[in-house]
């Protein structure tokens, strides 16, 4: 059997951090792409216009530069500002950055990019007629896209949303980097240590390989499930 | 100018002549370590490809294993494992091989060419699928044998049809490769963390290097572009130039 060194409960609580790191990164990533999502369909030219510049902003940056902006740059605005209150009005605010935090922000901001994306497509891809039966029916917009819109466009969004949910399981690992124990910076210690690394980070890959195949079934199953109605063409 | 950049340029002390030229070397790594890793990586991933879609299980098999764990699992992983593994290869620091992979160039481009060629070959293989019967058909009724006609007509279409998937791969693999600043290589973000660490400026260093790294982006789009353009001629309406 596998002699994990007594690193094993370690890689575990790692195994762990990195699945709540993804989750929570997930939720704050759907939730900043339907925003995106409707501002860039909407007929507000401002709501579209920072809309578009920060798919593209995000779009042209590596993660990890992201990553390390959001960590070390958090910080120094953090600290900056506690000292502009304290002179200021004498007020006492601190807050530390923890990796983990920074991690959130900087996944969910990044894939929030891409969701954008997803949903818009998606958006776009619900029929018009669906639309127009709803405002004939007097439905009020928000009614709208909460009984016609969002439940359409979800099916058609759903592709795009497990591949962007598999490369964001993949990105986790980054934030190893700048500190967050979760399982590759576990693995990386531990064979650094023992002088091991096959022994410590095949085990991590062997996980992640099974997140990302088990998100696969997943997905397919949901989206069979969504497209249980539909006539295939053909 | 506004006040503030103003006073802000005057007391500039970061971006001198010396940061700027740490930020060159750095451009120059990043450039070197993607683009050799995308030319191997599609020279390779090309044979893969027709391996991938053999009917063959025996040969199909391996490539699909390779592609589906090379996909599967963080790019940062498999830096690791070839990163501090092959050191640990018995015997291996005795051979000539040592010398080349004793610097963290190469074993991180050994990576990325392995993780690119992977997600390349999962590219190239969906556009030889896609190919119409119809080709396929007319090829062999004019008697081309299978070489002639992976030559002539699959691959050729099929390089249209990846072209737009393969700039994503491009522009991906731009983004992955920041993180061979990990395994102390001075590429563009390698040179970020020392300046940022040098001056204690997050948003000098990151932000400089973020632009540098927008611009590139962009210039891989636009050059995509014009050869898409090139290569979709023949689909676009008559009548436009």
């Amino acid at each position: 059997m596998l002699d994990l060194k007594g690193y094993g409960p370690a890689l575990f609580e790692g195994a762990i951090v990195t699945v709540e790191l993804a989750f929570l990164s997930l939720a704050l990533a759907l939730f900043i792409g339907l925003i995106g999502a409707t501002s860039k369909l909407s007929n507000n030219r401002v709501a579209r216009g920072i809309a578009t510049a920060y798919t593209t902003l995000i779009r042209g940056v590596p993660d990890l530069v992201m990553m390390l902006l959001f960590y070390y740059g958090g910080q120094v605005a953090v600290n900056n500002l506690s000292d502009f209150l304290w002179d200021k009005y004498e007020i006492d605010f601190f807050f530390q950055f923890n990796p983990f935090i920074s991690g959130v922000v900087t996944i969910g901001l990044i894939f929030g990019a891409y969701m954008t994306e997803t949903f818009r497509g998606a958006f776009l891809a619900v029929e018009k007629g669906q639309i127009e039966a709803a405002k004939a029916y007097g439905f009020s917009n928000w009614h709208t896209f909460r009984r016609i819109m969002f439940p359409q466009m979800l099916r058609h969004a759903l592709p795009g949303l497990g591949n962007n949910w598999q490369v964001l399981l993949k990105t986790t690992a980054l934030v190893s980097i700048i500190g967050l124990t979760d399982m590759v910076r576990v693995a990386e210690e531990a064979a650094k240590a023992e002088r091991m690394p096959f022994h410590f980070f095949i085990p991590v890959a062997a996980m992640y390989l099974l997140l990302t195949a088990g998100s696969e079934l997943f997905i397919k199953w949901l989206d069979k499930r969504a497209n249980a109605g539909v006539v295939k063409g053909g | 100018m506004p006040e503030f950049i103003t006073e802000w340029l005057n007391q500039n002390e970061i971006f001198t002549a010396m940061t700027m030229m740490e930020y060159w070397d750095g451009l120059v790594s990043t450039v070197q370590l993607v683009f050799l890793s995308l030319v191997i990586g599609l020279v390779l991933a090309i044979p893969l490809a027709i391996m991938r879609t053999s009917k063959n299980h025996f040969v199909s098999g391996p490539v699909w294993i390779f592609t589906y764990v090379f996909r599967g699992t963080p790019l940062l992983i498999q830096l690791y494992i070839i990163y501090y593994g092959i050191a640990q290869i018995p015997g291996i620091q005795d051979t000539f091989w040592w010398d080349i992979f004793k610097e963290p160039f190469y074993p991180a481009l050994l990576a990325f060419v392995l993780n690119t060629a992977a997600y390349t070959t999962e590219i190239i293989r969906g556009a030889i699928v896609a190919t119409p019967n119809g080709e396929i058909e007319a090829a062999k009724a004019y008697g081309m044998n299978w070489f002639m006609r992976m030559r002539r007509i699959i691959l050729p279409s099929a390089a249209r049809r990846a072209v737009q998937a393969y700039s994503n791969e491009v522009i991906f693999m731009l983004h992955s490769s920041a993180i061979a600043s990990v395994v102390t290589i001075v590429d563009l973000t390698g040179a970020a963390r020392n300046i940022y660490s040098r001056f204690y400026a997050p948003f000098d260093a990151f932000i400089a290097v973020a632009l540098i790294y927008m611009a590139l982006t962009f210039l891989l789009v636009f050059l995509f572009r014009k050869l898409e353009n090139h290569l979709l001629r023949h689909q676009r309406p008559a009548g436009s130039s």
